[in-house]
C-alpha cells in the first residue's frame, strides 16, 4: 500500500501531465501562428488569388514569365552561386590556414570570424565604399599616383562588386563550421599520411578535405540560404542592373504597389529558401551523426 | 666510438658517447648528437645513437622523458636545434616527412576513417606513386601478414582495436619502408589484446628481418619482448642503452634498475674483490657475493640489485647469500605469490610460485638468491 501511495506521488497522473505539456506549447505556437504563418497565409493567397479576382494562375504565369523576373532570378542564381563558391574556396584556406598551420595570432583570427558573423551586413558594405568606390581610398591613391582623370577601379557597382561584398560577409558562415571540423581530425593522421609520403596536397584532398566535407556543404548550404535572400547588400552597393529576387519583391511592393506580383515572387523566393533549407537539414542530419566523416 | 660486442657486460653499454649495435648492412637510423629545445626548454639533450639495419632499438622512459621526441625527430616532425639524423646513408636533418621513405605506427592507430581497409592500405602506395598493378599485388600481400585479409572492404570504425592497429602496421609497412617507427603503438589496447600483439609484432620482424625498427614505449615487457637493445631515457638524455637482457641482469644504474622490471635495491657497503667480474659486500650483519660488472671500486658503498624472482627460500643449512627477513604482507595474484620481508631494516620483495600453505604475516624466513643473478649499482648513478 505505502508503494502504491509512493509510486502514486512519484509519477503524476498522464491527463494532467499532457495538460501542463499544452500548456508549454500553445502559447509560442499562437505567437508564430499570428507573426509568422497569417502574414505567409496572406501572400500565398495574394499570389495565388488576388484581391478582386478569382483564384487564378494567369497571374503567376505572367509573373514568371516577365523579363524582369527571369532576369532577377537570373542574378539571384548567378550571385548566390558565386558568393557560395567564393566563400567555400576562401573559407576552405583560411580555415586551413588558421587550423594547421601555426602562427602568432591565430587565436584572434577565430574570435574575428565570429565577429563578422555578429555584424551586420551593410557596414562591410560601407566599408568596401570607402575602400573599392569612386572616390574610396584605392581609386584615390591610384588617380593621385598616376594622374588620371577617371578612378580606374569600378568593380563595385556592378555584379561582382555584390558577389565580393557576400563572399566577405559570409565567409565567416563557412569557416565556423569547418574549423569546428578541423579540429576534430587527430593530427595523427596527418602525420602519418606525411611519414607515408603523401605531401602537403595529397594529405588536404585525401585526408583533411573528406574529413570536412559535411562542414563544408552545411556551411555552403548555409551560405547559399542567405546569399539567395540577401537583400542588404544589394540594396546598399546599388549594382546597377543587378536586380536580384528580394530587391524585385521591394521594388514591385513599395515603388510600383504592385503587391500582387510582389507577393508571386516572395512565394518563389519562399519556395526557393525552404529548398534549399531542407537541402541543409538534411545535409545536417546525413553527416550530423553517426555518419560524420564519412563521405 | 664504444660499439656494443657479444661480452655482455659490454653490451651494458656506458652513459655517454655514442650508443651503438653491432649489424652490418642495409638502412640504419642515426642519431648524432641531437637536441631539441622549444624555447627555453631543451627536451632531448645530445643524442647520440645509432640503431643498426634489422634491429628492433626499443626507447622507455616515464613521461616527458624525451623518447617520443625522439621518434618525431627521426620521423621529421620535429625538428632539431642542433645534431643530424641519418636514415641509412642520407643525411635527412632538412628533409621533409614526405621525403624520408618511413613507416609510422602510433597509438591510437590513426586509420582515415573514411577510407576502407584495403584503402588505408594502399595510401602510401598510391603517394609514393607506385603503379596500380603494384597496389593491387602489395595490398592483399600486407593484409595477409597481419591476418587481415578478410578485412579489406570494411571502415576502420567496424573494427576493433587490435585490428585496426594491424591495418596501421599494415599500412605503415605496405611501401616498404626504409625504417619502421612505432609510437607506443599498444598503449590503447587492453592487456590480453596487447600481449598478443607483442607475438605479432614479433613474429612479423622475424618475416621482415631487414626491417630496422624504432620502438617507443613506456611497457617494459614490450621493450624486453621485442627489442635486441633497450635505452632508458629519462629528463630528456639516455640513461642507459645496451642489450635487452644484460641491460635487465645488469642494469647500470638505480634509474636503470628500477624502471626495467621490478628491483630491490638493498644498500650494501664494504665491497672487496672476489674474483673475476664479482665481489663480496655487508648487507647488515651478512656477507654477500654479487657481480660486479661495473666495476665498482674497494670499499665503496653501493646497491645491491637483486630482482624478486630470482629470490628463493632457502633451506636449514649453510647457503651463500642467504638473509632472514621476518614477513610483512603475503599477496596471491593468481600464478604468483608475492612476498614482502623485512631484513636488515630494509623492505624486500620476493616473488615464487603459489603456494599451497604461505607463510604468514609475522613469520620469520631465510631467504637466498644466486650470486650470478645479483648485480651491484653504484649508488649516484652517473647522467649520460
Amino acid at each position: 500500500m505505502a508503494d502504491l501511495a509512493a509510486h502514486a506521488v512519484a509519477s503524476p497522473r498522464p491527463g494532467r501531465s499532457f495538460r501542463a505539456g499544452l500548456l508549454w506549447v500553445v502559447p509560442p505556437l499562437l505567437v508564430l501562428l499570428v507573426l509568422f504563418f497569417y502574414p505567409l497565409s496572406l501572400i500565398v493567397r495574394e499570389a495565388l488569388a488576388p484581391e478582386g479576382e478569382g483564384a487564378s494562375l494567369l497571374h503567376i504565369e505572367t509573373v514568371l514569365r516577365s523579363r524582369e523576373f527571369v532576369s532577377g532570378l537570373y542574378h539571384t542564381v548567378v550571385i548566390a552561386g558565386s558568393a557560395t563558391a567564393g566563400c567555400l574556396v576562401l573559407g576552405f584556406v583560411l580555415s586551413l590556414v588558421i587550423a594547421f598551420i601555426p602562427f602568432p595570432g591565430a587565436p584572434i583570427a577565430g574570435r574575428l570570424i565570429d565577429m563578422i558573423i555578429a555584424l551586420p551586413t551593410f557596414l562591410m558594405t560601407l566599408a568596401f565604399t570607402f575602400i573599392y568606390g569612386s572616390a574610396g581610398l584605392l581609386n584615390g591613391l591610384l588617380v593621385d599616383a598616376f594622374h588620371l582623370e577617371q578612378p580606374p577601379v569600378d568593380f563595385l557597382y556592378s555584379q561582382w562588386g555584390v558577389i565580393l561584398a557576400e563572399i566577405t560577409v559570409f565567409t565567416p558562415f563557412v569557416m565556423r563550421p569547418l574549423l569546428a571540423a578541423f579540429s576534430t581530425i587527430e593530427p595523427a593522421q596527418l602525420e602519418v599520411a606525411s611519414s607515408l609520403g603523401a605531401r602537403p596536397f595529397r594529405v588536404i584532398r585525401q585526408i583533411i578535405l573528406p574529413a570536412s566535407l559535411p562542414a563544408l556543404l552545411a556551411g555552403g548550404s548555409l551560405c547559399l540560404l542567405l546569399t539567395v535572400n540577401e537583400f542588404g547588400i544589394v540594396l546598399f552597393i546599388g549594382a546597377k542592373d543587378v536586380i536580384t529576387l528580394p530587391m524585385l519583391v521591394y521594388a514591385k511592393a513599395i515603388q510600383e504597389f504592385d503587391y500582387t506580383s510582389a507577393c508571386v515572387i516572395a512565394v518563389v523566393n519562399v519556395v526557393l529558401s525552404l529548398g534549399l533549407y531542407g537541402l541543409y537539414r538534411a545535409i545536417i542530419s546525413h553527416f550530423g551523426g553517426g555518419n560524420a566523416g564519412r563521405v | 666510438m664504444v660499439d656494443i660486442t657479444a661480452q655482455e657486460i659490454e653490451r651494458c653499454a656506458p652513459l655517454d658517447g655514442v650508443r651503438t649495435a653491432s649489424r652490418t648492412s642495409g638502412s640504419r637510423i642515426g642519431f648524432e648528437d641531437v637536441s631539441v629545445a622549444y624555447g627555453g626548454l631543451t627536451v632531448l639533450k645530445s643524442l647520440t645513437l645509432t640503431v643498426h639495419p634489422g634491429e628492433i632499438v626499443a626507447l622507455i622512459g616515464p613521461s616527458g622523458s624525451g623518447k617520443t621526441t625522439a621518434l618525431r625527430v627521426v620521423a621529421g616532425f620535429v625538428r632539431p636545434s642542433s645534431g643530424r639524423i641519418m636514415i641509412g646513408d642520407r643525411d635527412v636533418t632538412d628533409l621533409a616527412p614526405y621525403d624520408r621513405q618511413i613507416g609510422m605506427v602510433v597509438q591510437n592507430y590513426a586509420l582515415f576513417p573514411h577510407m576502407r581497409v584495403e584503402d588505408n592500405v594502399a595510401f602510401g602506395l598510391q603517394a609514393q606513386g607506385a603503379p596500380r598493378d603494384v597496389i593491387r599485388q602489395r595490398v592483399p600481400e600486407c593484409l595477409a601478414m597481419v591476418g587481415m585479409s578478410a578485412y579489406g572492404k570494411r571502415y576502420p570504425r567496424e573494427l576493433s582495436g587490435g585490428q585496426q592497429q594491424r591495418v596501421a602496421i599494415a599500412r605503415a609497412l605496405a611501401p616498404k619502408p626504409q625504417v619502421l617507427l612505432l609510437d607506443e603503438p599498444l598503449s590503447a589496447l587492453d592487456t590480453q589484446i596487447r600481449r598478443a600483439m607483442i607475438d605479432e609484432i614479433a613474429k612479423l620482424h622475424h618475416d621482415l628481418p631487414d626491417l630496422t625498427v624504432l620502438y617507443v614505449t613506456h611497457d617494459q615487457t614490450e621493450a624486453l619482448t621485442l627489442a635486441n637493445h633497450i635505452g632508458i631515457m629519462r629528463d630528456g638524455e639516455m640513461q642507459a642503452f645496451g642489450e635487452a637482457q644484460a641491460l635487465f641482469r645488469h642494469p647500470p644504474t638505480r634509474f636503470a634498475a628500477e624502471f626495467l622490471g621490478r628491483a630491490n635495491l638493498l644498500s650494501v657497503g664494504g665491497l672487496t674483490a672476489a674474483g673475476p667480474g664479482e665481489a663480496r659486500v655487508r648487507f647488515g650483519g651478512a656477507e654477500l657475493l654479487a657481480r660486479n660488472p661495473h666495476n665498482l671500486p674497494e670499499g665503496r658503498d653501493c646497491l645491491l640489485c637483486v630482482r624478486p624472482h630470482h629470490m628463493r627460500f632457502a633451506g636449514e643449512g649453510a647457503v651463500a647469500n642467504a638473509l632472514t627477513g621476518v614477513v610483512q604482507s603475503v599477496q596471491w595474484q593468481g600464478d604468483v605469490h608475492n612476498i614482502t620481508l623485512t631484513a636488515e631494516g630494509e623492505s624486500l620483495r620476493m616473488t615464487c610460485v603459489p603456494m599451497a600453505v604461505p607463510p604468514a604475516l609475522g613469520d620469520q624466513l631465510r631467504v637466498c638468491f644466486d650470486p650470478s643473478e645479483v648485480t651491484l649499482v653504484p649508488e649516484d648513478a652517473p647522467r649520460g
